[in-house]
């Protein structure tokens, strides 16, 4: 697949601080790239060099093919974390003028607009000042200004904070939309249930260093350790329990379950596969849950923090 | 992409529809001119009441000087001692009472000139009766040394040097003096317009940053772009505001004056004054000749280079106040910074008073009006009294690459300020970040 963003060694010192040591990303055309990592691991920084507001000491980034240049910013839509609009502007004039900003003419905003404001149900706020609607609604607004050009690359720094949990629901739903209409985007977020959700590809930055990255399920893939977790029905739990212990490296667990079984995690060797286990446990009892233990997002976020 | 036009345009608007500088733009005129009303008539009461002032004049000597005039009465009292003087003047509740007492010489008798009153009389009543009793005290002593007083007078000559360049350029004293005046009146603008709306410009780089708006425009535009459109709109805001003001004060004034019957600009006793030496035949020719210094003046030259300097002048002292706007997060922390502004102004106004009028082409005046802090003040004073055209324009040339200079000095330290939150940028990264 072709890459929309390639990053390449990127590093950016503030002083004697290190913001990124040598990260490179790189982003396919049309997929949804979760930027990852704990509260300063420097997530922003590489957001800001790849919309030039900083410039990197070292390392260069590509887009679309081509070196990163001044008039990029009109192929890129960016919604920052620090965010905010111009309180005493009203909500129509504003979001023309951002969107003039973006090389849009004024005509063609403007109908644009109103599709957006149209779709998204705001559009009676044309004439209301920012400081007279909500948060939420005001971000609304930005998530309309950030799409409104239509870039190749959208940029979403954490933009879930701050909306409620429909409007939450509404703007995921326009940014799996915007993807499925070819647009590219990076979700830089700390939250893992959306990235779970979202994201085809990730990558993990941790102090100043990206320590993983690469397709969501090939993540999964490399972090799972082929742990099944299994009950089975049976009168006598301990007896059965120190049986298969003896063949399967097996430990009690808990899960919600609506019948009173012997709850297992069973852990197979390389050489096993999990229709052994499977038929060898179909011969001890009646088998009533059987699922691979697939590692969550958030269980490798931590587990990759914490063996650095 | 420029998008100069569009944040000039989204400066200026949001400036101009804002509801507190609409208010500002129509009720100071308002409040000023209610001031200079209210000022005006009452100092016009207070004009209009006579007072009565009684002189008891034990000397005989100074008795004919005291005629009465449209504002004071003198009441001449007789043959009373001074504490019956005293007591009659505190019940007629008259202004006061002048004592001249009678001595053996006039030396020993100003010593002991009095002035009684309830309350302590105007300084300018005391000056007028002070220089009144000089003048006729010292014809007094003229005379007892035998020497005639109209014969003195008649001797008066009054010289006035009439001035020409070699190539034939009158001038005079009192072209010195429109010169300077021209100067201090565009120094003094330009001051105000500073001080009034150099302030705006800083809030309004601030405004991106306290709204938070600053990285979604700063991935959009150019931060020197931001900069020079929000000067620009922010100025012509300004302008817009002034004209307004010029233009409602005086539909104002007009009105005001014709309401209330008062000459604002008022008949004061002074004036009266004034009016009196006009029927003088030598300050006629004075005020001739100021006439004629003004149309010496190269008018064209001055208009042209008033209109240039000021503007330049005025857009590199607003983009020192961008570069503050753009070095801090909110306006409490400007305050500081206002003083060291303000303070070449200042240095180049009293340049002005002190060297150009003394010496126009020195080395002083000529080195601060290339100077471009100084220059829009001190190059517009040097310009009445003749300066060549390549050094008017090598000065306001100076003068617009420091603008420039200043501007996109002011961009980086913007750029800088929004990333570094807070920590303090070592010299090393500034020079990199100005070369970015």
């Amino acid at each position: 697949m072709e890459n929309l963003l390639e990053a390449h060694a990127v590093s950016k010192k503030f002083g004697d601080f290190t913001a990124l040591n040598n990260v490179s990303i790189t982003v396919p055309k049309g997929s949804i790239f979760g930027l990852l990592g704990p509260n300063g691991a420097g997530k922003t920084t590489l957001i800001r060099v790849i919309n030039q507001i900083t410039m990197p000491d070292s390392g260069h980034v590509i887009l679309d093919g081509e070196p990163l240049q001044p008039h990029h910013v009109q192929n890129i839509g960016y919604l920052p974390e620090e965010r905010g609009l111009y309180k005493s502007m009203k909500v129509g004039e504003q979001a023309l003028y951002l969107a003039q900003l973006k090389g849009l003419s004024k005509a063609e905003a403007k109908k644009r607009l109103q599709y957006w404001f149209e779709r998204l149900e705001i559009g009676d706020w044309w004439n209301k000042k920012i400081q007279e609607l909500s948060k939420g609604m005001a971000q609304k607004i930005q998530f309309v200004v950030t799409v409104l050009h239509e870039p190749k690359l959208l940029i979403f720094d954490e933009p879930f904070s701050g909306f409620d949990p429909i409007n939450a629901n509404l703007i995921k739903d326009e940014i799996l939309r915007l993807k499925e209409n070819g647009a590219t985007v990076i979700f830089s977020t700390h939250r893992m249930e959306s990235v779970e959700e979202l994201c085809d590809h990730i990558a993990l930055i941790h102090q100043s260093n990206k320590i993983l990255d690469g397709k969501l399920t090939d993540i999964k893939r490399r972090y799972k350790t082929n742990t099944f977790e299994v009950g089975i029905k049976t009168t006598d739990k301990i007896a059965l329990a120190e049986t298969i212990s003896k063949k399967f490296n097996a430990s009690l667990t808990d899960f919600k379950s609506l019948n009173d079984e012997l709850k297992l995690n069973i852990k197979l060797s390389e050489n096993e596969t999990s229709n052994n286990l499977l038929s060898y446990l179909t011969s001890k009892g009646e088998v009533s849950h059987f699922v691979e233990l697939i590692p969550s997002a958030n269980d490798i976020f931590i587990q990759a923090v914490k063996n650095n | 992409m420029n998008h100069l036009p569009l944040i000039i345009k989204r400066e200026y608007l949001t400036k101009v529809k804002n509801k507190s500088f609409i208010i500002m733009t129509i009720l100071s005129p308002i409040i000023f001119i209610a001031l200079i009303a209210v000022v005006a008539y009452l100092s016009q009461l207070n004009n209009n009441k006579t007072r009565t002032i009684s002189v008891l004049d034990a000397s005989g000597l100074v008795t004919d000087i005291f005629q009465n005039t449209e504002h004071t009465t003198y009441n001449i009292l007789n043959n009373v001692s001074l504490e019956e003087a005293k007591t009659i003047v505190e019940e007629a509740e008259t202004y006061g009472l002048l004592y001249i007492p009678k001595q053996d010489s006039i030396a020993a008798m100003v010593k002991h000139i009095k002035f009684y009153s309830k309350e302590s009389p105007s300084l300018s009543v005391m000056t007028g009766l002070e220089s009144k009793l000089e003048n006729k005290l010292r014809d007094v002593k003229l005379q007892q040394q035998g020497i005639d007083i109209n014969k003195l007078t008649a001797s008066k000559t009054s010289v006035n040097i009439a001035q020409e360049s070699f190539i034939g350029e009158k001038t005079s004293k009192i072209d010195s003096y429109f010169k300077l005046g021209f100067g201090l009146a565009a120094g003094y603008l330009l001051f105000m317009f500073i001080i009034i709306y150099g302030n705006m410009i800083m809030r309004s780089i601030i405004e991106e940053k306290t709204s938070r708006i600053i990285e979604v425009i700063i991935s959009s535009v150019k931060p020197i772009q931001l900069m020079l459109g929000k000067i620009i709109g922010t100025s012509l805001a300004g302008i817009t505001q002034f004209v307004i003001w010029i233009l409602i004060g005086s539909i104002l004034m007009t009105i005001v004056s014709a309401i209330l019957g008062i000459d604002l600009i008022q008949q004061t006793p002074q004036q009266e004054m004034m009016q009196q030496a006009m029927d003088n035949p030598e300050v006629a020719i004075e005020m001739q000749n100021a006439m004629n210094a003004f149309w010496n003046l190269p008018i064209a030259n001055l208009i042209i280079a008033f209109i240039l300097f000021f503007v330049a002048g005025y857009l590199l002292y607003s983009s020192l106040y961008a570069a503050i706007g753009a070095a801090v997060d909110n306006e409490t922390d400007t305050q500081q910074f206002m003083f060291p502004i303000i303070m070449p102004l200042v240095l180049a106004v009293y340049i002005g008073i002190f060297t150009v009028i003394e010496d126009p082409h020195g080395a002083v005046s000529t080195i601060f009006s290339f100077i471009p802090f100084t220059s829009p003040v001190v190059m517009l004073m040097r310009i009445p009294f003749g300066v060549p055209v390549w050094q008017q324009l090598v000065s306001f040339l100076i003068l617009v690459g420091t603008f420039m200079l200043t501007v996109w000095f002011a961009a980086k330290i913007y750029r800088v300020g929004i990333l570094m939150y807070g920590k303090k940028p070592s010299y090393k990264e500034i020079i990199k970040w100005i070369k970015y």
